[in-house]
């Protein structure tokens, strides 16, 4: 029998239903795995099991019973006591879901004086203890620091022991490693599921990435729009997907290679020794600030037609890198193209430059100005580089590219804030393709992406490279992403090559212990 | 009343105007304001001791245009008219009609046949009294209240555009420019301003536009911060890096990508600067070192409340007239304050 059984959820907002007779039931000791594409209803399944939807969202069950206790109807006190004390919950960003002002004792004491009314002393004995479950530390050291003190995967381990206080039977963890670099994120799910064999846990986990649950859930269940599309033991779905939407995110896996380079492709831009250096904090008003180097002595170049990957986490300074290319930080080196160094420009000589280098940026939603209609976006870059151009021509330029990313014409009477997210990066490249640069730098341009969109765009970026004779210059921190869509990989750590060659030979034999970490964590 | 069918282009705008009329306080205050406002702008046709037309020996007149010397009516004086005067009056009606305004006064018309001494109470004649000097106070009220908010517009208008100007500098480049102007700022902040108000105006003779520019001395600096604030927190936008990376000048990217988004704390906060800066002309006025003793003003109003406590139409009527002129500008601005809050409408 199972531990908890969920039948016939249906959640509106509004008119508007965004769980549809949403079924699931979760095993003892088991770790379900709740699959879907952003607003596909999954965190709200969740919630609802803790009856905390936003108050615009009504709900209803035909049944939700755990342990065979029936949870429908509870007063606020007993429902209270289930949060926290018999289901633990873990939140995809810990940086919020933490209480910036409160220790790391505090964190995990609040739930215990509550739940179990203990004493201080009690409550610390078992914080230590908790401490040592999730692998940190159990020192007074770490019970007294505070969130912004800790690590992304720190602050993580924090929230499950949160959630662990009590001794929960069931455990939610809403997106727990989305937001970590792919190396802590490994750790956390590894810790993740060694509790859940230690404790006899049976977990809920919420992700989007197929690849990621697969390796840790014993079942796995598909949504899509609010709607259960298939569900059964790992194994089982992933080697006999019974529909054909499990078959679409399972094919939407980053796959494939690039065609070899022709031999003789020239040199199109070439960086040496760049390097970008921040002041910190000075320590004390007469001492010098000391410096960060965010980008220290690289040298790359790319050739006409060829994908340039470059991969490090979080705070490796590749997305610094990008901004120095583009000049727009201050920078130390050259960066030569077609002989010019370009970092020798003045800003009006740079302007001319400018078109041949072109950029698309990771967030869809900050990078289009939410008061210009498209046209006006797609148009801007025209205004400074083709200003003679009449208007209509330029209409004309607008639809042509808009055709070419795949977007209607009507579209460039629209806004950004009517588009999704793939779309809106269909936008940004459109806005970068009419400028017809040589080089564009893509940062991040997939990641804030379901795997399907993502799927698409990479697709688009292919077909406009081959089209275009594009040279791309790919910043990301998804190792699947780059295998497939780059020539050749660079790997980036604390600013500095740790490797770099064809992406092959990265990803078959890679030579440094962090590039080799980073591929046991992408590709276990 | 026929609201007004306002097509806005750009669907934010829109959205924002929907939500600006749902709230219906707000939106009708607007109204009102503006109708008050309009009405004050023809105080002249309101309150006058001028007819609005005069007809004698089949020709039209219009004394409140045009100086006509008291011959042109069969006087004997040289001079203009003074078509209050009873022997001006019988001698136009002999051979005409007179159309007067609603109230024969204007502000700074004394009624010499008061049946009481001044300040008189309120009569068929003067619909809210006298001051202590005679001069209808209904009239004082309305041309009052056109100076207020004319003066209060113009230094909103002025203080918005400096403030702006340099909000904008100092967010967009930051650095030392922004450091210097912050303590800049603070410094200048700090200064007591109606003691310095009080002081410059002792030695130059405020007049509407001299204490306009004294004013906005002080007054540019509530915007600055939210402008900066904003234009700190959009420099690192990635729509405003890839303009700068597809070459547009720096002028244009703050124009037309930065400004904006500024714009709305700007709305926002322009009901109450120009509330505060009819606060302070009423009561710098108050205290005498406002507008010229020779022009209409609510605050010498209040003055002239606080001094006759036993004429307490004096002190009624001004108090009824700026709490309903303050009450209906918070209205609007929290109403505006509605619209643009992005939380609700832009997500």
């Amino acid at each position: 029998m199972s531990l908890l059984s969920l039948r016939g959820l249906t959640i509106r907002f509004g008119q508007d239903v965004a769980v549809d007779n949403m079924s699931l039931d979760l095993e003892p000791g088991h770790m379900l795995a709740l699959v879907g594409e952003s607003g596909s209803g999954k965190s709200l399944t969740a919630l609802s099991i803790l009856d905390l939807l936003p108050d615009s969202a009504s709900w209803q069950a035909e049944a939700l019973s755990l342990d065979g206790e029936n949870l429908l109807g509870l007063t606020e006190n007993r429902k209270r006591s289930l949060r926290g004390g018999r289901i633990g919950t873990i939140f995809q960003e810990p940086l919020t879901a933490l209480n910036p002002l409160h220790t790391v004792e505090k964190q995990i004491s609040e739930s215990l004086f509550v739940h179990q009314g203990m004493s201080r002393q009690k409550a610390r004995k078992r914080c230590l203890e908790l401490l040592g479950q999730v692998e940190l530390p159990a020192t007074m050291e770490m019970l007294g620091r505070y969130p912004h003190q800790l690590s992304g995967g720190q602050r993580q381990r924090v929230m499950i022991a949160m959630a662990l206080a009590n001794d929960p039977q069931i455990l939610i963890a809403d997106e727990p490693t989305t937001a970590l670099d792919v190396t802590v994120q490994e750790t956390i799910l590894t810790l993740i599921k060694r509790l859940q064999n230690e404790l006899n846990l049976s977990i809920l986990l919420i992700s989007h990435d197929l690849a990621v649950v697969s390796r840790f859930a014993d079942d796995i269940l598909v949504m899509h729009h609010g709607k259960k599309v298939e569900a059964g033991p790992t194994a089982q779905v992933l080697a006999e997907p019974k529909e054909a939407y499990t078959r679409h995110l399972i094919s939407s896996e980053p796959r494939g290679k690039m065609p070899p380079l022709a031999e003789d492709a020239p040199v199109l831009l070439e960086a040496t020794t760049m390097a970008v250096t921040f002041k910190e904090k000075r320590k004390s008003l007469f001492s010098p600030a000391p410096l960060m180097r965010a980008v220290d002595e690289i040298d790359l170049s790319v050739r006409r037609g060829e994908t340039l990957g470059i991969v490090g986490e979080s705070g490796s300074g590749k997305s610094t890198l990008a901004l120095a290319l583009l000049r727009l930080v201050k920078s130390q080196g050259q960066i030569l193209m077609d002989g010019t160094d370009l970092r020798q420009l003045n800003h009006r000589q740079m302007r001319g430059w400018r078109s041949r280098l072109q950029v698309v940026f990771q967030d869809p939603f900050g990078s289009l100005n939410p008061r210009m209609t498209v046209g006006q976006i797609v148009a801007e870059g025209l205004a400074v580089h083709a200003s003679a151009m009449s208007s209509q021509e330029r209409d004309g330029k607008v639809i042509q590219m808009l055709d070419e990313v795949d977007l209607p014409a009507e579209a460039r009477h629209r806004y950004p804030h009517e588009f999704s997210g793939g779309q809106r990066q269909r936008i940004a490249i459109a806005r970068a393709l009419i400028m017809e640069p040589e080089l564009l730098i893509l940062d991040e341009p997939t990641s804030a992406l379901d795997r399907s969109v993502q799927y698409q765009i990479l697709e688009l970026l292919k077909s406009l490279q081959k089209k275009h004779d594009l040279s791309y210059l790919f910043i990301s921190h998804d190792l699947k992403v780059i295998r497939s869509i780059c020539h050749r990989v660079m790997v980036m750590k604390d600013g500095k090559v740790v490797e770099q060659g064809d992406t092959d030979a990265i990803f078959d034999q890679p030579q440094h212990d962090y590039t080799h970490k980073l591929m046991s964590a992408a590709f276990a | 009343m026929a609201l007004p069918s306002l097509r806005l282009r750009n669907p934010v705008s829109a959205r924002q105007w929907q939500a600006f009329r749902s709230n219906r306080r707000g939106y009708w205050s607007l109204w009102i304001f503006l109708v008050l406002f309009i009405l004050s702008l023809g105080a002249e046709f309101i309150a006058n001791d001028k007819p609005l037309l005069v007809h004698y020996d089949g020709e039209l007149y219009t004394p409140v245009f045009n100086a006509y010397p008291e011959t042109t009516f069969g006087g004997f004086f040289e001079s203009e008219a003074n078509y209050r005067d009873p022997v001006v009056k019988d001698l136009i009606e002999e051979n005409g009609w007179i159309l007067w305004p609603p109230i024969r006064f204007s502000y700074n018309t004394i009624n010499y046949d008061l049946s009481e001494p001044a300040p008189a109470p309120p009569s068929a004649e003067n619909w809210l009294g006298t001051d202590d000097q005679g001069r209808d106070v209904a009239a004082g009220l309305i041309y009052g209240f056109r100076i207020s908010v004319l003066f209060g517009l113009m230094l909103t208008l002025f203080s918005s555009i400096v403030g702006i100007i340099i909000g904008a500098i100092q967010g967009y480049y930051g650095g030392w420019l922004d450091l210097a102007g912050q303590r800049f700022l603070e410094i200048w902040s700090s200064m007591p301003i109606l003691f310095l108000i009080i002081i410059i105006s002792s030695f130059v003779v405020p007049s509407f536009w001299t204490l306009l520019i004294i004013m906005l001395l002080f007054s540019w600096m509530t915007l600055v911060d939210l402008v900066r604030a904003e234009f700190l927190r959009c420099r690192n936008m990635d729509y405003v890096r890839a303009a700068h990376a597809m070459g547009v000048r720096t002028p244009v990217i703050m124009f037309r990508h930065m400004l904006p988004n500024a714009m709305v704390a700007t709305i926002t906060f322009l009901p109450f600067i120009l509330n505060g800066a009819v606060v302070t002309l009423t009561s710098l006025d108050f205290i005498g070192f406002g507008l010229p003793p020779d022009s209409p003003s609510l605050g010498r109003l209040v003055g002239q409340g606080k001094a006759n406590l036993h004429a307490p139409w004096l002190g009624i009527s001004v108090f009824a007239t700026l709490t309903v002129m303050l009450t209906l500008l918070v209205f609007i601005g929290e109403a505006v304050r509605d619209a643009f809050d992005t939380r609700k409408f832009l997500q």
